[in-house]
């Protein structure tokens, strides 16, 4: 049984083998592709039952013992994250191809959209640091195969900023790996996260300058302020498919490697790290992002800003390290992948809809397309928190977590900035939706529907984590109590 | 001879970086190439170098060279090795199309 551990990578790395031979039978590879990625989610599906019920599976790769090995960990939080990750993936496949051009889906879409679900998943299960660095190499090559695909002339541009600041990144990750190894002897996460423990105290500083350079690494993926300036152009340039799949997904392994490496490895410094360095850049993250999408006209731009100060209230929770804290953090960190995906889909359905990107250029859309504007309306409310969407649920933990500790300046801040995302969101309903029909909408209604049945799916996904909250939220309970007693992690991959 | 890889890979990472700050695009990927040859040194040296050891842990061998740092590394290679062929690749066309190689005048929104 322990093989389930390994499966979320495989199959899709299996399915993308399958459907690079035969690019140019576009509806064959299409139907493979869907047919897939069902399969997969229900498979995927299974071993989250599996691992709630009996506990964490456990893989040492090729039967190796734990430090020697690759260890694959599906705990609670990982699997978790692998099965939202395929609900995206399989709405994500359903909206390629009305929105992809033919040319661009024949030019290997498919193939790369598998490479990344396998190398999220990966990242998402690994046990060893190391390894880690290597699953995220596989989802940025996939990811530059997919931000080049159309090869316009801005995205060509912008890719080359994102594909270096991404190089750059892994390494120093690479060289962080060194200096972990040099001080523990081993890159193994578990093993890493005993050995810290006996480090002598009057040594526990490098220790700690090694876990803000790891923290450095994943703030430059994650986009945490002030290390955000490459997402907003690199991520609004690609199709709204690779947008969905980018925001939904890229940031978000960036920001559970943090939650990973701080609650398992680096926690003997807590006043620092968490209680100084996280708050505060949280703080900022939550302002700066939101600012940026109030600043900008461009429909995609926004949604694309606004998935910042998302990064700043997950940060959030992981610097407060408390039971209200952290389950918060893993239902907003759930809760914002689903949602960031739907309105993408959104987006991308009205920019088609609209036939432009300019907000002063749209009006009236909801005229013609009904269904689209009260979607986009509900997605607004669910990304906002209102009550009783799956966004309430999250920050009323946060927030909760963060008065019980006294933190009044960061409530503020996460209140304001939750009050301006909506605002920001509002602006596109407004301006957007009402007011006088514009001239130059889209002709081609059946096109528009086609991509908003995947953001129903999604949405519904999302309202289902808030109103069915009661029977989500014990999940969630058991995985922050998981996460707060690292010895159940650490004894299930070096004993288990 | 630690001493010297580390002095070394501070000159690769110090050369990479200086050039990863300029404006023209090849020097950039040339910058990126020198850091991850800095990175890919760095590991060696934090797994202790070693002479005349093999890298094998088996019976009769007392004195062994540390392999893992070698497996890291020759993984690193691999990948600096594929990412940097495609960001060749990658400038070539944004050289083509945007019909400059200056980071200067390859910014802007839209």
């Amino acid at each position: 049984m322990n093989n389930l551990a390994i499966l979320p990578i495989i199959l899709p790395l299996l399915a993308s083998v399958i459907v690079a031979f035969i690019p140019g039978k576009l509806n064959m590879v299409r139907k493979i592709s869907q047919t897939l990625s069902i399969l997969f989610l229900i498979i995927v599906g299974y071993i989250t039952w599996e691992v709630f019920s009996n506990g964490v599976i456990v893989l040492q790769g090729g039967g190796w013992k734990a430090p020697y090995g690759i260890s694959f960990v599906a705990d609670y939080l990982s699997i978790i994250l692998v099965l939202t990750t395929y609900v995206i993936a399989a709405a994500a496949v359903f909206y390629a191809p009305h929105s992809l051009s033919n040319q661009q889906e024949k030019f290997y879409f498919y193939t790369f959209f598998f490479l990344l679900i396998s190398g999220v998943s990966g990242a998402f299960l690994t046990g060893d640091l190391f390894n880690l660095f290597v699953f995220f190499e596989v989802l940025l090559m996939a990811s530059y195969g997919l931000i080049i695909l159309g090869n316009g002339k801005v995205q060509l541009r912008e890719s080359l900023k994102y594909v270096l600041i991404n190089l750059f990144s892994s390494m120093l990750f690479v060289t962080t790996v060194a200096f972990v190894y040099s001080i523990v002897g081993t890159v193994n996460m578990a093993h890493i996260a005993e050995r810290v423990e006996a480090v002598p105290a009057e040594q526990q500083g490098i220790i700690t300058a090694i876990g803000v350079l790891l923290f450095f690494v994943f703030a430059v993926k994650a986009a945490i302020f002030p290390l955000y300036y490459w997402l907003p152009n690199s991520y609004v340039v690609p199709n709204p498919v690779v947008s969905a799949l980018f925001g939904a997904l890229l940031t978000k392994v960036g920001i559970y490697s943090i939650f990973r490496i701080y609650t398992l490895i680096f926690v003997h410094d807590t006043s620092f790290t968490h209680d100084q360095l996280f708050i505060w850049l949280a703080m900022f993250t939550m302002l700066f992002g939101v600012i940026g999408a109030l600043s900008t006209n461009n429909v995609k731009l926004i949604i694309t800003y606004n998935i910042i100060p998302a990064i700043g209230f997950i940060l959030m929770g992981i610097g407060l390290y408390s039971e209200d804290g952290l389950t918060g953090s893993i239902y907003y960190l759930m809760h914002d992948m689903v949602v960031k995906a739907a309105l993408f889909f959104l987006v991308g359905a009205l920019v088609v809809a609209a036939g432009t990107k300019d907000l002063s250029k749209m009006s009236g859309v909801i005229q013609r397309f009904p269904l689209l504007g009260w979607l986009f309306f509900l997605g607004t409310l669910v990304l906002t928190g209102i009550p009783p969407f799956s966004g309430f649920i999250g920050k009323l933990l946060l927030l909760r977590g963060a008065l019980s500790e006294g933190y009044f300046l960061l409530t503020l801040v996460a209140l304001v900035s939750s009050l301006l995302i909506l605002l920001s969101m509002i602006r596109i309903f407004i301006r957007g939706f009402w007011g006088e029909k514009m001239e130059g909408m889209t002709s081609d209604n059946r096109k528009v529907h086609a991509l908003t049945i995947p953001a129903i799916f999604l949405l519904s996904v999302s309202i289902f984590l808030g109103v069915g909250a009661e029977l989500v939220l014990p999940y969630i309970e058991t995985i922050s109590g998981y996460l707060l007693d690292r010895t159940e992690y650490i004894s299930s991959v070096l004993k288990g | 001879m630690e001493i010297i890889m580390i002095v070394l890979a501070a000159i690769l990472f110090a050369t990479g970086v200086y050039n990863l700050l300029q404006k023209q695009l090849l020097r950039i990927i040339i910058g990126t190439a020198l850091i991850s040859h800095g990175a890919h040194l760095f590991i060696l040296t934090m797994g202790k170098l070693k002479r005349g050891a093999p890298p094998v842990e088996a019976h009769g061998v007392s004195d062994y060279a540390d392999p893992l740092p070698q497996a890291l590394i020759l993984t690193s290679i691999v990948i600096s090795f594929g990412v940097t062929s495609f960001l060749l690749v990658l400038a070539y066309r944004a050289y083509k199309l945007n019909n400059t190689d200056n980071m200067e005048k390859l910014r802007g929104s839209e």
